[in-house]
């Protein structure tokens, strides 16, 4: 059996989806971010996939995954830098009870 | 005639004013009223030079071969041109009524310097706060004064006109601290304002018409072969009415474009002179110190409107509508002010309202003047009696000054009986008196009989009617003699010091207004001022005036007047009840006089109620409601719409997220439509 | 650049700003404002007399001492400079408002960024003043609005944050009609196929703005510049922008700032407009007209000082650009003197108003009188700016007052006559009300016995007040060299040129 371009394309699409319905229907903050980084990781799959399946001779896509891959764990780090504070401050990590900087 | 003497005459007050006003408060008293008044002295003998100059000299600038008297423009500044042709000019216009106001005017200002430097201090000799700024003002007051009788264009003249009316309510409000004073002073600025509008629209309707503010284009031609000396003639006049004609100008509600002009410009002298029924700032204006009242509020500043009717004379022969106007309203004035002059307690208020009646004597003088009776007879006589008038008023109010000095009050109530202890007071008032009621041979019976006869010229029904007021006038001013000298021993109130006579400051231009009043009558004024410059007599010495009496209007008027003060006598030399039973037997007639006619209650009721209440608050209410209100609900629904819309940008950003895959999903099935 | 005399208009006063950046202390910073307003009156005094003299020898180009810098070519805006009479009457007066503004605002708090805004609010004002290409006109219009807003906010008193938005709001409202029609006007400022221009000299040259957009830009422009000159019914945000400002910028706002409206409708909106002026004018007169009475009929009932006040300057601002749509030669120099005339009179009237609150904490006239008799100076320092604005001869009110009415009657137009005689009627209204506050708060008894402790005016007040009244006593002294200088810019060739007759 032949492993087609769908059988890489269904799970990140699944992982896609699941990121992005974690993202809309979590509150926590943390579980935001979980979701977060599905997505992103569903997207750095794809890139590596059609660099594989359309360029196969280049390596464009797996710098591009590599450099958000990068880039995920920075933003992460923030984020949790972030809601650590948020925590100390507030003792919630709800985003819909942060609204103090709110006008 | 040289310019430095006109100059210095103008410069000299306006300069005192500077001083006065500027330095003042660092001099002494003492040193500001001598300076004041050193100032006003000079001033004085220079209008007496130049006056004598101009009616005596013969200098062909002043009267011509003829002997017609001639207009001379002493000099003429550009102060501000409107256009190449309407251009206010600051000059000097030596003419016959110029140089007769020149002399009334300084010499009742000097007279009242001089005495404010006994009134204004009290019996200690302690100095009344604020010295120095009367005499800073009494300056200014005279400065503006002249500047208005020697102006040669009609804008210089409602400058000054201006100036006078902010003189007057600086003069009147003198006694800043007292509400009574702060309200009468702000009463007759805003009169006569209101009046003034009258006059502006005249000038500007007169002005766009004839293309210019200049008397001498009014009514006078250019004198050949010389610069800026004229000569009355109607026929300019004609000229200017032609002009008026010609030009398309519309006859607005019936009345030619001319006459409502002099009709508004007659307004402004109405307001000026308190005639009905705009006069009732002037006895109100009696709040100011007395002296105050004899200059300005008396002899002075109140004959403005006659002057300005004068003024413009020729132009007002061209319309006889605008000249019956000033007689209707000089005689109804005339007739009112005397009828409440008869029931007043207050001494200054009789006297006010008797130089309203003797100012409204003028206007109905000048209303009733026509060339072809006596060359003017009414024109004349309105002069004459404004001299003599400006005497003996001040002199009365001097008079009374005095009274109220010595005895602390203003109501006859509180006199008295006064004979024995103020004898020069008393004598002085009695001249007073004698000549406004118009007894041989003093100065009002000539001016008044002049105007009478005049008067009889043009119709018999106003000369009965004038000389029922000349007999009201004999009437309520003995009422007031007696009321004040005799009726009853004075009773001196224990503690105080009997009232006595005053620092020879006050006696001395009491003295001199009397003499004057005595002997004013004989100058032969229809030499000196008639409307055109035409001499009246052929020669004249000492008694061209009785010589030229016309008896059996003379004979009329004097037996009315000696039965007016007849019937005063009896009614008020002695304690008797005969006052109170007339009062008794007229009691609805008595209470109008006596309230004025409720003219107060009247302007009262129209500024207070319909125009503070009915048009300025609801304004000021629809400004801050409606105008603001509206901008303000304009910044309310611009509110209330981003309150209603802020909701989509929450900061959710699972909401942003929602929104955008909704977006999305939107956004593709369009395209999807589209494509297939 | 900097060889032309009118930069330095802008550049003084960009020093000055930096000069208070480095200040250290109120002193210095004190020192710099007036060592810059006086370089400014010098300035104006300089090129007053440079105008005479290039006039005098013959010299009769609309504008003088004109210099041009581009500035975004694309665009064709251009730093454009240029005066007339009109112009230099302007920065006089703006010069001598800021001068005595610095004075009466010796005392205030944190003074080195209250100068600041200040000074910056001026630069937009001479700013605009010099300007006669449109769009730096409008950008320095603009840099005179903004600093008003903290200025209020911060210095005010009262409701100030809520004045401070109104009156902000407000203009800003005005600006945007004008932007719109500013660039209406730049998209037919030359005939089809030549290079636009922001230039008013060349756009008045052209006179390429058909009648039909005339008509749509013309009120859109007068409008905008209007609210600036409180027209009614847009000049709400002068009473309470004025209650609350601080001294020294209801000075500046009511003197210079107000002006920039009128300056600006007959500069912009008349100039470069003038079919639409002659035959829309009637429909502004009857707005102006109103403005005239209604001011003065609301300013008669008023408690408060200051509402009184700008009340008064709605009627005297409403004069102006009644005057101005009466195009011809005596109005519109009446107009401009009025302006003149207002400015000092009305900066006057704040600044004694300003002392006198600065010393009773009050501002209801039903709270305080006799207060001639303890504070003498700033007494007659009022009574003298009531009768300036009551229009006494020999004060700066009459003469505008008088150029401006003799101008009106000279519009034949019955319509215009009648209007004529109802702005009349304003200075009987006027006299009541200034009487009537001079009345109640300086005559008659004192009424607060504290008000009896209080201290009459200090050198630095005194000084701001003499000032301002030797300005108007030497206009209403004077009017001829003014009316003069103002004149030459209304004279009948150039309406002939800008296609008036």
């Amino acid at each position: 059996m032949e492993l087609t371009i769908l059988w890489y394309l269904i799970p990140s699409l699944l992982m896609f989806c699941c990121g992005v319905y974690g993202f809309i229907t979590r509150k926590n903050m943390i579980a935001m971010l979980i979701s977060l980084e599905l997505m992103l990781n569903a997207v750095d799959i794809n890139f590596v996939v059609f660099n594989r399946f359309l360029f196969p001779g280049e390596l464009e896509g797996m710098f591009f995954t590599l450099f958000a891959i990068a880039l995920a764990a920075a933003e992460t780090a923030l984020a949790i830098a972030i809601i650590i504070n948020v925590f100390r401050v507030s003792e919630k990590i709800d985003v819909d009870d942060v609204t103090k900087m709110k006008f | 005639m040289e310019p430095v003497i006109p100059i210095i005459i103008l410069a000299l007050p306006l300069a005192m004013f500077l001083v006065l006003g500027l330095f003042g408060h660092k001099m002494a008293h003492r040193t500001a009223g001598i300076l004041g008044t050193l100032g006003m002295g000079v001033t004085m003998v220079l209008a007496y030079i130049t006056a004598f100059t101009y009616f005596f000299s013969g200098s062909s600038e002043f009267i011509n071969e003829e002997g017609i008297r001639l207009q001379s423009v002493i000099f003429n500044w550009d102060w501000l041109a409107f256009t190449d042709s309407l251009v206010i000019r600051l000059g000097f216009l030596l003419d016959p009524i110029s140089a007769l106001l020149l002399v009334v005017i300084t010499t009742i200002s000097f007279m009242v310097h001089l005495y404010s430097n006994g009134y204004m201090r009290d019996h200690h000799g302690v100095w009344e706060t604020g010295f120095q700024r009367f005499y800073a003002f009494l300056s200014l007051f005279s400065f503006s004064m002249l500047g208005l009788v020697v102006a040669t264009n009609i804008f210089q003249m409602y400058i000054f006109w201006e100036l006078v009316g902010a003189s007057s309510y600086l003069l009147i409000g003198f006694y800043y601290t007292k509400p009574s004073a702060v309200s009468a002073s702000k009463k007759a600025f805003i009169v006569t304002r209101f009046a003034d509008l009258g006059f502006l629209i005249g000038i500007l309707i007169l002005s766009f018409y004839t293309g210019t503010f200049d008397f001498t284009n009014f009514t006078s031609v250019g004198v050949e072969g010389m610069t800026n000396v004229y000569q009355i003639d109607l026929t300019t006049s004609e000229g200017v009415r032609n002009w008026i004609a010609t030009s398309p100008a519309p006859v607005f509600m019936g009345g030619s474009v001319l006459t409502w002009a002099l009709v508004l410009i007659f307004m402004g002298g109405m307001g000026k002179s308190a005639m009905m029924p705009l006069h009732i700032w002037l006895p109100d204006a009696m709040e100011g110190p007395t002296p105050v009242s004899a200059l300005i509020h008396a002899a002075t500043m109140v004959v403005a409107g006659v002057f300005l009717v004068a003024r413009l004379f020729p132009l007002y022969l061209m319309e006889e509508v605008a000249l019956n106007i000033v007689t209707v309203v000089g005689a109804i004035t005339a007739f009112y002010a005397a009828m409440v002059a008869c029931t007043q307690v207050d001494i200054k208020r009789v006297l006010a309202f008797s130089t309203i009646s003797q100012i409204a004597f003028m206007m109905v003088s000048l209303g009733v003047a026509r060339p072809e009776f006596h060359h003017g007879l009414g024109y004349m006589a309105a002069m004459f009696h404004l001299f003599t008038h400006a005497m003996f008023k001040a002199l009365l109010f001097l008079c009374a000054g005095a009274l109220i000095h010595a005895i602390g009050s203003n109501d006859y109530t509180d006199m008295h009986g006064l004979r024995k202890y103020m004898p020069v007071t008393h004598i002085t008032f009695l001249v007073g008196c004698l000549a406004i009621a118009g007894i041989i041979p003093f100065a009002g019976f000539f001016s008044k009989d002049e105007i009478l006869t005049a008067v009889f010229g043009q119709s018999i029904f106003w000369y009965i009617w004038m000389s029922a007021v000349a007999g009201l006038t004999a009437f309520y001013m003995f009422r007031l003699y007696y009321l004040i000298f005799w009726w009853k021993e004075h009773k001196v109130h224990e503690g105080h010091h009997a009232p006595h006579d005053q620092p020879w400051t006050m006696t001395l231009p009491l003295v001199i207004l009397a003499l004057i009043s005595c002997v004013a009558g004989f100058v032969p004024m229809g030499n000196l001022v008639t409307w055109n410059g035409h001499p009246m007599f052929e020669s004249v010495n000492f008694f061209t005036n009785l010589g030229a009496l016309d008896w059996s209007v003379a004979s009329i008027s004097l037996a009315v007047a000696i039965i007016a003060i007849l019937i005063a006598t009896v009614m008020y030399k002695k304690e008797n009840p005969l006052p109170a039973k007339m009062k008794n037997a007229l009691p609805r007639l008595w209470d109008w006089c006596y309230h004025r006619f409720y003219w107060d209650e009247l302007y009262m009721f129209i500024t207070h109620k319909i125009i503070f209440g009915c048009i300025s608050k609801p304004i000021a209410w629809f400004d801050r409601h409606v105008i603001d209100g509206s901008m303000d609900g304009m910044a309310w629904v611009t509110q209330r719409i981003s309150y209603a819309i802020r909701g989509l940008q929450s900061g959710n950003i699972q909401l942003y997220v929602w929104i955008y895959l909704f977006g999305v999903v939107l956004l593709g099935a369009i395209t999807a439509i589209c494509l297939f | 650049m900097f060889s032309n005399l009118l930069i330095y208009f802008v550049v003084i006063p960009l020093l000055m700003l930096a000069g208070f950046a480095i200040c250290k202390n109120i002193r210095q910073v004190r020192a710099v404002a007036v060592a810059g307003s006086i370089l400014l009156m010098g300035l104006s005094v300089w090129v007053l007399c440079d105008y005479l003299a290039l006039r005098a020898a013959g010299n009769m180009e609309e504008m003088l001492l004109r210099g041009e810098w581009t500035w975004f070519e694309p665009l064709n805006i251009k730093l454009a400079v240029g005066v007339d009479g009109v112009s230099i009457a302007m920065l006089i007066l703006s010069s001598i408002i800021v001068f005595a503004g610095s004075f009466a605002s010796w005392k205030i708090d944190d003074a080195r960024h209250f100068f600041m805004w200040l000074i910056l609010l001026s630069t937009g004002v001479f700013g605009f003043f010099i300007s006669i290409d449109l769009f730096t006109m409008f950008m320095f219009y603009e840099v005179a609005l903004i600093p008003m807003y903290l200025l209020i906010g911060v210095w005010g008193t009262g409701r100030k944050e809520y004045s401070a938005m109104k009156l902000t709001l407000m203009l800003m409202g005005g600006s945007a009609f004008l932007m719109l029609s500013l660039i209406g006007i730049y998209f037919h400022s030359a005939p089809e196929g030549s290079q636009l221009t922001w230039n008013i000299l060349e756009i008045s040259q052209n006179a390429s703005i058909s009648t039909g957009w005339q008509y749509f830009l013309f009120p859109m422009c007068f409008v905008g510049f209007g609210v600036l000159g409180a027209m009614f019914p847009f000049h709400t945000w002068s009473p309470d922008g004025h209650a609350c400002a601080p001294t020294a910028v209801s000075m500046l706002h009511a003197g210079v700032l107000m002006k920039l409206g009128g300056y600006g409708c007959f500069r912009v909106a008349m100039y470069l407009m003038p079919q639409a002026a002659n035959d829309l004018a009637w429909i502004f007169l009857i707005l102006t007209g109103i403005s005239v009475v209604y001011g003065a009929f609301s300013a008669c009932v008023q408690t408060d000082l200051k509402y009184i006040n700008a009340y008064s300057s709605v009627s005297h601002c409403g004069m102006v650009l009644f005057a101005i749509l009466m195009i011809n030669t005596t109005a519109l120099t009446g107009a401009i003197m009025q302006m003149l005339s207002h400015g000092l009179m009305t900066a006057l009237f704040f600044a004694l108003i300003g002392m006198i609150y600065g010393r009773t904490h009050t501002r209801d006239i039903r709270l305080m009188g006799g207060l001639m008799k303890i504070i003498p100076f700033l007494g007659v320092g009022y009574v003298i700016a009531g009768m300036a604005s009551l229009g006494l001869p020999g004060l700066s009110g009459f003469v505008a007052e008088m150029t401006i009415f003799v101008g009106s009657f000279e519009h034949t137009d019955m319509f215009h006559r009648v209007f004529t005689i109802v702005a009349c009627c304003s200075i009987v209204i006027t006299a009541v009300y200034i009487l009537r506050v001079v009345g109640k708060l300086l005559f008659g008894p004192v009424q607060d016995p504290h008000h009896a402790e209080l201290t009459d005016a200090t050198w630095w007040e005194r000084l701001s007040v003499v000032t301002l009244i030797v300005s108007v006593a030497a206009i209403g002294c004077f009017p001829n060299f003014f009316e003069s200088l103002i004149r030459f810019t209304f004279s009948p060739e150039i309406f002939h040129a800008i296609g008036l007759n």
